[in-house]
């Protein structure tokens, strides 16, 4: 039976008996969920007033890197169309919410309050605010499993944002950290370096970040680099995620968009 | 008249479940959730021994495959070392309720290791697994905690009439 869900025969069987557990799982969200509402109706009125300024000021410094965001992109499609380049930049998501229910203990799963009638769908893409974040292993009608990035079986190929080298970050297990094997001593990645997806895998789009690199350990009795990073994302804070739909390039393709012309012609 | 008798009380049963379910997928915080106990196989053990005609390896299989689901656990792992732990209460219940209850507790250290160690040995075999010392704080918790689970399952049985 265990061999068999390796082939991943048996998802059917996992996605109805979810529909059973999910209201279990509601009911052991319900009093976390129910004290933060009122945490949140309760918080004083300075503390509000406190934290309204701090986010206005934070959405006028977003709406101005945005600004520039914008004329960057503009610029971007219009050097892409030179180089008749088809990457498109943005994609579809979809914000899910986390539910407050344990799962295994040594792994590092979540389960997230949208599924299968949301249109999600296995080994989706899932990110936060400040990066990659895991991805869409079991699926049910209401609700999905996702797997952190740090998850022992989870891995995500990177790229080193500063000069592109490609690597692999396997989850470790532990909260905060991914391990990036097989780089050879020489190669060019320090302590600080952002990186990012890569979109190699073909599950993440390109583009996200992902980890800082913490630990660079050069050692020559080794055969490779010892690299340890620091997930960008807020893995064990995070109570809101975000769930991706990449652009997928064929997808696009045949999308009809003569529509509009086949129902005109159709009308006398 | 005697099938009525004998099937009373599945709702309880099922309803214990439902708790030792609910129980485990409780969220706690970081320190507390390596302490754990194991309630599916602690209510799992007490309705083996208390009604061993009744509850068994089958229950077991599913209250595993249950768990498995619950736990986005490998499907079947917690099944299977559920229903051995079952079976091996079902084998031995007539010992385990002559015992007085610090020993009986000792019998649920043992089952409830052998639990850990099959899913451990399953999920080795499967995926890439890390684990610490702190793996094996449920069955200490789950041991200390039988008493109670015990007193408790017995008074629901009695009050209820179940049997």
């Amino acid at each position: 039976m265990a061999i068999d869900h390796r082939q991943h025969r048996l998802e059917d069987i996992r996605a109805g008996l979810s529909v059973l557990i999910y209201p279990l799982q509601y009911m052991v969200d319900l009093p976390v969920s129910a004290s933060s509402w009122v945490g949140e109706n309760l918080s004083s009125r300075e503390t509000l007033l406190e934290e309204n300024a701090r986010l206005r000021l934070q959405h006028t410094l977003f709406k101005a890197q945005l600004q520039k965001l914008l004329s960057l992109k503009m610029e971007n499609a219009r050097l892409r169309e030179l180089l008749k380049s088809s990457r498109k930049v943005s994609e579809r998501v979809l914000i899910g919410e986390l539910l407050a229910v344990d799962l295994e203990p040594f792994t590092r799963q979540i389960v997230v309050n949208k599924g299968s009638r949301d249109q999600v769908f296995l080994g989706q893409p899932v990110v936060d605010a400040d990066g990659a974040f895991g991805q869409v292993v079991h699926l049910g009608p209401f609700s999905s499993t996702v797997m952190l990035i740090t998850d022992a079986n989870h891995a995500i190929p990177v790229q080193v944002n500063r000069n592109g080298l490609r690597a692999i970050a396997l989850g470790t297990g532990a909260p905060d950290s991914l391990s990036i094997p097989y780089l050879p001593m020489s190669a060019d990645i320090v302590e600080g370096d952002l990186l990012t997806t890569s979109g190699l895998g073909g599950r993440f789009p390109p583009g996200y970040p992902v980890a800082r690199v913490t630990k660079v350990d050069k050692d020559p009795t080794q055969p490779y680099a010892t690299i340890l990073a620091q997930p960008t994302a807020q893995l064990e804070q995070a109570r809101e995620i975000l769930l991706v739909w990449p652009k997928d390039d064929r997808a696009q393709r045949d999308a009809p968009d003569t529509t509009g012309e086949t129902s005109t012609a159709g009308t006398p | 008249m005697s099938v009525v008798v004998q099937h009373r009380g599945g709702g309880i049963i099922l309803l214990s479940f439902v708790a030792a379910l609910l129980l485990q997928m409780l969220a706690l915080p970081e320190w507390a959730e390596a302490l754990r106990p194991d309630w599916i196989a602690l209510v799992l053990i007490y309705w083996c021994i208390a009604l061993p005609e009744r509850v068994g390896v089958g229950v077991g299989w599913i209250a595993g495959l249950v768990l498995d689901v619950a736990n986005g656990a490998l499907l079947g792992q917690n099944a299977l070392a559920l229903a051995i732990v079952a079976y091996l209460a079902l084998r031995l219940h007539q010992r385990i309720r002559l015992f007085p209850i610090w020993q009986q507790s000792v019998s649920v250290l043992l089952l409830v290791l052998l639990h850990l160690m099959l899913t451990l040995w399953i999920r080795g075999s499967v995926y890439q697994s890390v684990v610490t010392w702190a793996y094996w704080l449920p069955a200490v918790s789950s041991t200390l905690l039988w008493p109670a689970v015990f007193l408790a399952l017995r008074g629901l049985r009695r009050g209820y009439r179940i049997g």
